[in-house]
């Protein structure tokens, strides 16, 4: 792990919501992670540039994307960040490969570092290529989108909960290939999680938040405590 | 139920006449939902009371109004006449004007539901990808949208047959020129013994409208399963 590869801080409010958070992420994978609520998804909406902060500055790697002092605010086509949802989000009316091309094509011809072949090669996407994004399991449609995410040839890739919607089985499944995109193409990762377990599993940075302040951030360490091990919120009760 | 050579020119005037109106009111219908749906400005309120005034009007108003305005006295249609010697009153491309006025709210309302059924978290997707607002509009927004935009231009053509008050008004009563279904049925209407025959053309125009209508249901639920919804 080394330096801070990016640093963000923002400051919104939403209805009754307050949020107002600063932290840096790192190479690797980052973790946001802290109970529903905490503001974690409104982070990663402020970083892509969804959302607009009323107060903030958000850099990566040297790139100032935002900066509302000074009036700079890259608007999300131009940010190079990634963006995985909880639902897939897939184009209906594109086959996989239409999908996963949608963002390569829109990208530089000298930035394409991340090639088609190695990506559908990591995900194991390649019997999918022809077919249509509603015909797709759940966790396929989640490999495509990492995928396609992945060809936009990002800079940060942002993870929103992308194992919600997914059942147990496939959510290890796909931890794997996240954990195999992460060892192929080294690009940093803001993870947003409440589980525990994956954040453990992923983390080589961690941001806790809560109620829209982050409470701690550091190694994975920071992941112990007193639930260690046990529960997962996700667990039968 | 046999048709005589004057029903086919009033079938064949009506085709004409609102398959020109529906090819230009579509475009002008897609750009006023998009700007009712998604801009915020001041005239929006204006925009839309106008643009729906044709619901609730007389359609012999609007008529009068669209003589007014483009009749060859009129400021548009005087000056259409003296630079181009384009005259619209009275003329094909008259009625073509006011069947499209009469049925543009129920397009633009149409155009409105299209749009409406694609997921907006899907130009989210788009944008994170590097798309562009123009680029999102041509990439996304109407592939997703088209059967739905099919169906607009579907029920807007079957209002178009269907519109009377604008286009007598306007255009007057010409057969082969502005007579379509309607005015062709009044017309049998008002001239003895011509009951019989302006069943038959009612009939016609029914059995037209019921064809439409069922043609942009299907492509509407069409719509909804292409744009996965």
């Amino acid at each position: 792990m080394s330096g801070a590869a990016y640093s963000v801080a923002v400051k919104t409010r939403l209805g009754r919501f307050h949020l107002d958070a600063a932290f840096e992420g790192s190479e690797g994978v980052t973790v946001l992670f802290g109970p529903s609520g905490a503001g974690k998804s409104t982070i990663l909406s402020a970083v892509a540039g969804a959302l607009r902060p009323d107060a903030g500055r958000i850099v990566l790697g040297g790139r100032t994307l935002l900066d509302r002092a000074r009036r700079i605010d890259v608007p999300p086509e131009r940010r190079a960040i990634g963006w995985v949802f909880q639902d897939a989000r897939l184009f209906p009316h594109l086959s996989v490969e239409g999908n996963l091309r949608y963002g390569l094509n829109r990208a530089g011809e000298g930035a394409r570092a991340i090639a088609f072949d190695a990506v559908v090669e990591a995900l194991g996407i390649g019997p999918l290529l022809q077919r249509r994004p509603l015909s797709l399991s759940g966790g396929e449609a989640q490999r495509v989108a990492i995928g396609r995410a992945l060809l936009r040839q990002p800079e940060l890739l942002l993870m929103d909960e992308p194992l919600s919607a997914l059942d147990e089985d496939r959510r290890d499944e796909i931890l794997t290939f996240i954990e195999r995109v992460q060892g192929a193409f080294a690009i940093p990762i803001l993870y947003v999680t409440h589980s525990r377990a994956e954040a453990r599993r992923l983390a080589d940075r961690v941001v806790r938040l809560d109620r829209g302040a982050v409470v701690a951030q550091g190694g994975a360490d920071l992941l112990a405590g007193p639930t260690a091990g046990a529960s997962e919120g996700r667990l039968p009760r | 139920m046999t048709l005589s050579p004057d029903d086919w020119l009033a079938v064949r005037t009506s085709l004409i006449v609102a398959g020109r109106a529906t090819a230009f009111a579509l475009p002008v219908a897609v750009l006023t939902a998009l700007v009712l749906s998604r801009s915020r400005f001041a005239g929006r309120l204006a925009l839309g009371a106008l643009v729906n005034a044709p619901l609730v009007l007389s359609p012999v108003v609007v008529g009068f109004l669209l003589l007014l305005v483009f009749g060859v006295q009129g400021p548009v249609g005087g000056w259409l006449h003296r630079v181009f010697g384009v005259r619209l009153a009275f003329t094909s491309v008259g009625a073509s004007l006011a069947a499209g006025v009469g049925a543009f709210p129920l397009m633009v309302r149409s155009v409105r539901q299209a749009f409406e059924a694609a997921d907006p978290r899907l130009e989210i997707a788009a944008q994170s990808l590097g798309a562009g607002a123009l680029d999102r509009f041509w990439s996304i927004t109407l592939p997703l949208a088209w059967p739905g935009l099919v169906s607009a231009a579907l029920i807007g053509f079957c209002a178009c047959i269907g519109e009377f008050g604008a286009v007598i008004t306007f255009a007057a009563n010409i057969p082969g020129e502005t007579q379509t279904l309607p005015l062709a049925i009044y017309a049998d209407l008002q001239a003895p013994g011509g009951d019989a025959h302006a069943l038959t053309l009612a009939g016609l125009s029914f059995a037209l409208a019921v064809v439409g209508l069922i043609a942009a249901e299907a492509l509407q639920a069409f719509g909804r399963r292409w744009s996965g919804r």
